[in-house]
């Protein structure tokens, strides 16, 4: 049956036909044809955002917490540019999202027409694909093969530019064949490879798990079958910052986060393993840090479904293309059929270890009556929230390392945070991103006082939506992270590193019409936060903590992760000019 | 090694041949790459290249099956085998990107390179340069009383020396199109 329609009334078609629930969107000159036909329908709903960029952190909080694409509008030129950030956030952690930008019609192009950009040219190094629609009757299947190269293989985003001819033109609707697509990538891994990993694991006396994004972008099946595997093998496991919650923090072989901000348990057992293990991860120069003293014992096997991260920082010995649920259910069959063990003794010394390490107790920090501490603040909302139906997002900073340190998260798809590009301005939209996705859970944005300014103008669509979503800003009226460098890298130089003229953050909440809480004496605070939590609607939360707290345990720039600072006392001296070079 | 019974980078071949044993020196590949030809197939590839500093020492391009919509491009770079397995991964990451193909791995290969070649004299250099030509099997396309343009086909290294040999006698400009290749047998 062929259907004749709009480019306009396609876009909506297309959308439906993909599941889609929710965009995010901004309207604008060239885009108005699509915003008529959103007009006329109901069954998809449009959350309006205050910028582009919130739109698209705001799909990617939607896509990180429900497992489906996130999708967002926005017009020609401004509104595309503005969206590049968020695009080029998405492809660095792998968010699978699909972008639809408004474009000047097909016969200005070129002509530096107003609100004209070359949005396909300015986005292609920052998505997974993009395409430019110069006919109607191409538009319908090029939507659906956009949805499909978004969510197969590494996910990631993708833009679609529709210009206002296409949209206004009538044509054929095509309807989706993804299997039509010569996209296809490999998902099952090589079992001879499987095979070896098995043998590998059967002889490993100090082996461990480095898991990471990967495991939470192929599924919640994903995370299933690792805790299968880590209770069948009883091997300890670490996680990257993006792939917390994969393998439950309360687990007994739970190690915490490894890396830059990792836990001492989890470098050292990164630095002395025999087999290590990369499930989803890609080595990142955060996890690794001195790349030649990088776990220099160790058997390396890495299972990634993107072929291009297999030894493209560390040489690895066992590589094994795949999808993670596809391949984790091919390593249990063989270790069933095998009848495999691990070398049970050495484990459990490799285990005794891993305790003794453990007891190091890393996360400890000089407690205070008076001011409240960061991580301080963050062990009470953990306590106050987990057992909550809870998701977390946060900003970039201290903060955001802290959150992953002290936080615990049990279940994949609850943790939402901005990974390898670091953005700042990412925890507020995406937090809207997530609500829009769970009405009725609770949201927390974990942030910092500069970091949350950055994308602050969406507590307006919050306040819309009426999506209760609780901005937790740990207020130390510095860029922390920034400042921590600058005393220990740049001789105590503070350079533009403080936050002045702050805004009065209760009246600010006020003035969106949401509530706004402070707090600075550690006595109050779980009265404050029960406050936050039981409040029905959004909340800014203004936290005081201490204004100069370091983040440790720390791999400084250039070192290796058996040379963590755990304090301030071990930071006399010990970051040479050949490390600060690094970021 | 380990108990674990596995070399480190051991090269048994898989799939991917993933296991290479890397090292520094750096290689020069040909390598093909078939795409669908879709505007901007060719800035997806350039921009790859130039995004993550690879070389391209040469590049050609155009359709070959017009009713597929595919066109070849054949890229000459030089890397460590590191770096140019990672071009051939990320290469095959580009969506409209069809095959990717290692010409210098899977060869044996024959490539090919046109280039046209003014050489301007008279006199004694001009009598040396149509004979040099002729041992090349350069043909001429086009004179004028004190000019030649030749066109020559061959090896890059070919091109090279025609070229250096040219030098003396005048030779002027130079027009070279790139390699195009393509592996020996079925």
């Amino acid at each position: 049956m062929t259907r004749e329609m709009t480019g306009a009334k396609m876009v909506i078609e297309a959308l439906k036909e993909q599941g889609v629930d929710t965009v995010f969107g901004y309207p604008g000159g060239a885009v108005l044809p699509i915003y008529d036909e959103i007009f006329q329908q109901n069954d998809i709903r449009h959350i309006l955002v205050r910028h582009e960029q919130g739109a698209i952190h705001a799909a990617e909080g939607y896509a990180r917490s429900t497992g489906k694409p996130g999708v967002a509008l926005v017009t020609s030129g401004p509104g595309a540019t503005n969206a590049v950030t968020g695009l080029t956030d998405a492809l660095l952690d792998s968010i699978p999202i699909v972008v639809l930008s408004g474009q000047v019609p097909t016969f200005m192009i070129g002509s530096d027409a107003f609100q004209e950009a070359d949005t396909v040219g300015i986005t292609r190094p920052c998505t997974k694909h993009n395409w430019l629609i110069k006919d109607t009757n191409t538009l319908a299947a090029t939507l659906h093969e956009a949805f499909h190269v978004a969510t197969s293989g590494r996910p990631g985003p993708v833009l679609v530019d529709i210009p206002k001819d296409v949209q206004f033109a009538t044509g054929t609707y095509q309807e989706a064949a993804p299997a039509d697509s010569h996209y296809q990538p490999q998902t099952k891994g090589d079992l001879e490879e499987i095979t070896e990993l098995v043998a590998a694991l059967e002889v490993a006396k100090k082996p461990v798990f480095y898991t990471g994004g990967g495991v939470i972008n192929s599924g919640p099946e994903a995370s299933k079958l690792l805790r299968e595997l880590v209770d069948a093998t009883g091997i300890p496991i670490t996680s990257t910052l993006m792939g917390l919650g994969c393998y439950p923090a309360s687990g007994e072989n739970w190690l915490g986060m490894l890396g830059m901000h990792g836990l001492y348990e989890a470098n050292m057992a990164m630095h002395d393993c025999d087999l290590l293990i990369n499930i989803g991860a890609r080595f990142d120069d955060r996890i690794t840090g001195r790349l030649d003293a990088f776990s220099p014992h160790s058997i390396k096997a890495h299972i990634d479904i993107d072929p291009s991260s297999i030894n493209k920082v560390v040489p690895v010995d066992i590589p094994i293309v795949g999808d993670i649920t596809s391949v984790l259910t091919d390593l249990l069959a063989v270790w069933k059929e095998r009848g495999s063990k691990t070398e049970a003794q050495d484990v459990a010394k490799w285990q005794e270890q891993v305790r003794e390490w453990r007891n190091v107790r890393c996360l400890s920090y000089t407690s205070s009556e008076t001011t409240i501490k960061p991580q301080y603040a963050l062990e009470r909302l953990e306590a106050l929230t987990k057992d909550k139906d809870r998701y977390i997002t946060t900003e970039v900073g201290q903060h955001q390392m802290w959150a992953a340190q002290y936080l615990g998260f049990e279940d994949p798809n609850r943790w939402m945070t901005s990974g390898g590009l670091g953005t700042m301005g990412y925890g507020t939209p995406a937090s809207i991103g997530v609500q829009v996705a769970h009405p009725d859970a609770l949201v927390i944005n974990v942030a910092g006082e500069a970091s949350w300014l950055m994308n602050m103008q969406e507590m307006g669509t919050a306040v819309q939506f009426r999506l209760p979503v609780k901005q937790f800003i740990l207020n130390n009226e510095r860029l922390g992270m920034v400042r921590q460098w600058q005393e220990l890298l740049h001789g105590e130089r503070y350079s533009q590193s403080w936050s002045q003229a702050l805004p009065d953050f209760v009246k600010l909440a006020e003035a969106f019409g949401a509530k706004g809480i402070i707090c600075k004496d550690p006595k109050d605070l779980d009265d404050a936060i029960m406050e936050m939590i039981n409040y029905d609607g959004p909340v800014i939360f203004d936290c005081l903590v201490e204004k100069h707290e370091n983040c440790f345990p720390m791999i400084p720039s250039g070192k290796a992760h058996n040379e963590m600072l755990l304090g301030n006392a071990d930071t006399q001296g010990v970051i040479q000019s050949s490390g600060a070079v690094l970021v | 090694m380990s108990a674990l019974h596995i070399k480190k980078g051991s090269t048994k071949h898989s799939a991917y041949n993933l296991r290479p044993n890397f090292s520094d020196t750096r290689e020069r590949h040909t390598i093909t790459v078939l795409v669908e030809n879709e505007p901007g197939v060719l800035a997806r590839v350039i921009g790859l290249f130039a995004g993550r500093g690879y070389n391209i020492d040469s590049l050609t391009v155009a359709e070959v099956d017009h009713t597929g919509k595919l066109s070849r491009i054949t890229i000459v770079t030089t890397g460590t085998p590191q770096v140019i397995e990672q071009i051939k991964t990320q290469l095959g990451r580009i969506v409209p990107v069809h095959e990717v193909t290692d010409l210098t791995v899977e060869g044996p290969f024959v490539e090919r390179e046109l280039a046209i070649v003014k050489v301007v004299g008279t006199g004694d250099k001009r009598v040396e340069a149509m004979r040099l030509a002729e041992i090349f099997r350069a043909n001429v396309v086009d004179t004028t009383l004190n000019s030649f343009i030749f066109e020559i086909t061959g090896t890059p290294d070919k091109i090279d020396a025609f070229a250096d040999l040219m030098r003396p006698l005048g030779l002027s400009r130079i027009a070279r199109t790139g390699v195009a290749a393509l592996l020996r047998g079925e």
